[in-house]
């Protein structure tokens, strides 16, 4: 039976990188001065307020972005809110939908399940970094989506098209079958599903797997 | 969510070194368990110690070899489950991995976060409910007496009646799994079976992890079962879902007797359960439908419905039947 965790370790660098909220917390402790009461408030106050932010760095759709982000942000939030990439949709924002999906390190993840430093230094790909960036065409699963009829409201339909985009190129969109199994993690609540299965079987011809 | 302090781990010495380990701490690999948690205000962690970097050390790595199967804490499920080798050699591990939660979750969640991952009984999960011993020990039990329709059967107190949710976990515990472990307080290897903690009168208390300690890794043992195994899965809906009843069966069949039977049981109790009742019924028996229908009496023999999931018994032995048959059908 193999018995790894004796042998050395690929990296080895200085303890931890930390960022942290709590340097705020404390900071704000200081100047207050005063009765114990007044302390304890201020204390409780830190806590509750949203620390004043790290720097963080994204990587949005091969452009890298600066963010100053309390380390509490998703992903998500950090797309929609700060980074004003709003196709990204917030739907449940506790990973029962699929809304929002995106890609980080070209696999498709639940962005409000992401913390946005979790992503920090990584590739990450949302719905407006699909079409081509020279020619904005789109791609062909977003084609396919238009020329399938494959949604109504079209609120699910971001997260939709990026998990149909890593079906196809993961090579699971063989059979009907096999779409509706891994496309299950993408709710549709105006059940546009049959043509959303057409969509990525009309695609997958047009596509280069990985 | 509630502030933390946010600090990348960078590597597994750092976990030995870790100042001030508490409970108050919380390791975060792919959040798919914790950010949901934090969410809802049921988890509440100070600390938040990062983990990704230490997906380049051996807690990312996967490895067969003739002795068995080594799985890093920090493999992806997706990752594991789609490994080639897993899955010939392993069967039940890539399906029990390959048929829980959604493609994007697979790809976020690790294999250590999984075994660990918290139940979906509601009561826990909504904090308006005040009396859950899991979340405020003490408070007493709304699912006992309440909407108890996904609860378990097995391993229930009069505290907590709450399922294990996770489905890899029966695999693990069915294939005898080692746990390899880093904290603080040393390094360590126990059986998979005593990872878990049935509720009894502490439910807050899941785990044997200690502050800080960490899950490094799984080790499987080989052994003549592990490729005839399988994983059936039973639940509301035919994907994406939690199991209603679910079976892990690896079996070593010298024709049609049974040698050795190795039978896990998810979605009817409140830990990962090998029924072991079920296990020595068999042995040495000509496997045939009534002699699974014998085990399957065996491993529910104990079990203790409330309102609204008697039919879980039911289901729970119907769900054993077919996964020994199915087990001893296939074509190895």
């Amino acid at each position: 039976m193999p018995q790894r965790p004796a042998h050395s370790f690929r990296f080895s660098r200085r303890f931890f990188i930390g960022v942290t909220a709590t340097l705020a917390a404390v900071r704000t402790l200081i100047p207050s001065g005063g009765n114990a009461q007044q302390l304890r408030k201020d204390a409780l106050d830190a806590r509750a307020a949203p620390s004043a932010g790290s720097a963080v760095t994204l990587r949005i759709n091969d452009r890298p972005i600066g963010l100053a982000l309390d380390s509490r942000t998703t992903l998500l939030d950090a797309l929609r809110e700060h980074a004003g990439l709003t196709g990204t949709k917030k739907g449940c924002d506790h990973g029962q939908c699929g809304a929002c999906t995106v890609h980080v390190a070209g696999r498709p993840v639940l962005s409000c399940l992401t913390l946005a430093v979790m992503a920090a230094g990584k590739e990450i790909t949302t719905i407006e970094g699909l079409a081509g960036a020279a020619d904005g065409r789109l791609h062909p699963v977003q084609q396919a989506f238009i020329d399938n009829d494959a949604f109504q409201c079209g609120y699910c339909t971001p997260g939709q098209i990026m998990s149909g985009v890593a079906c196809v190129q993961a090579g699971k969109a063989g059979t009907e079958a096999e779409i509706r199994e891994y496309m299950s993690g993408n709710l549709c609540r105006c059940a546009a599903y049959p043509n959303i299965v057409a969509a990525i079987q009309d695609a997958k011809s047009k596509i280069k797997r990985t | 969510m509630r502030p933390f302090s946010y600090q990348r781990l960078l590597q597994p010495s750092d976990i030995a070194a870790l100042p001030n380990a508490s409970p108050r701490d919380a390791y975060l690999a792919g959040g798919t368990t914790l950010l949901d948690l934090m969410k809802l205000d049921v988890m509440r962690p100070e600390r938040i110690l990062d983990l990704d970097a230490l997906s380049q050390t051996d807690l990312g790595d996967i490895e067969v070899a003739d002795g068995g199967l080594y799985l890093g804490a920090l493999v992806r499920m997706a990752d594991a489950a789609d490994h080639e080798q897993v899955r010939g050699n392993y069967p039940v591990i890539s399906q029990t991995l390959n048929l829980a939660a959604s493609q994007q979750i697979r790809n976020m969640a690790s294999l250590g976060g999984n075994v660990l991952q918290r139940t979906r009984c509601p009561y826990f999960r909504d904090t308006s409910w005040s009396a859950c011993n899991k979340r405020i020990p003490g408070s007493g039990c709304a699912a006992i007496g309440g909407f108890n329709r996904m609860h378990a059967v097995l391993g229930t107190s009069d505290n907590c009646i709450a399922t294990y949710p996770g489905d890899f976990a029966q695999a693990l515990i069915a294939l005898d799994a080692d746990v390899l472990t880093i904290s603080p307080q040393g390094d360590r290897t126990i059986k998979f079976s005593q990872l878990h903690i049935e509720p009894a009168d502490q439910p807050n208390i899941e785990s044997t992890l200690g502050p800080g300690e960490l899950i490094r890794a799984f080790r499987v043992p080989a052994g003549p079962w592990t490729r005839r195994s399988a994983y059936v899965k039973v639940r509301d809906r035919e994907s994406y879902e939690f199991a209603m009843a679910s079976a892990a069966v690896a079996l070593h069949l010298d024709r049609d007797v049974v040698s050795e039977a190795r039978i896990a049981l998810g979605g009817v109790a409140t830990v990962p359960w090998r029924a072991r009742e079920a296990e020595t019924r068999l042995a040495g028996k000509h496997l045939d439908e009534a002699a699974a229908m014998g085990a399957a009496e065996a491993a529910f023999a104990k079990a203790r419905p409330h309102q609204y999931n008697a039919f879980k018994i039911e289901l729970g032995k119907a769900t054993l039947v077919r996964a020994l048959l199915q087990v001893k059908a296939m074509e190895i």
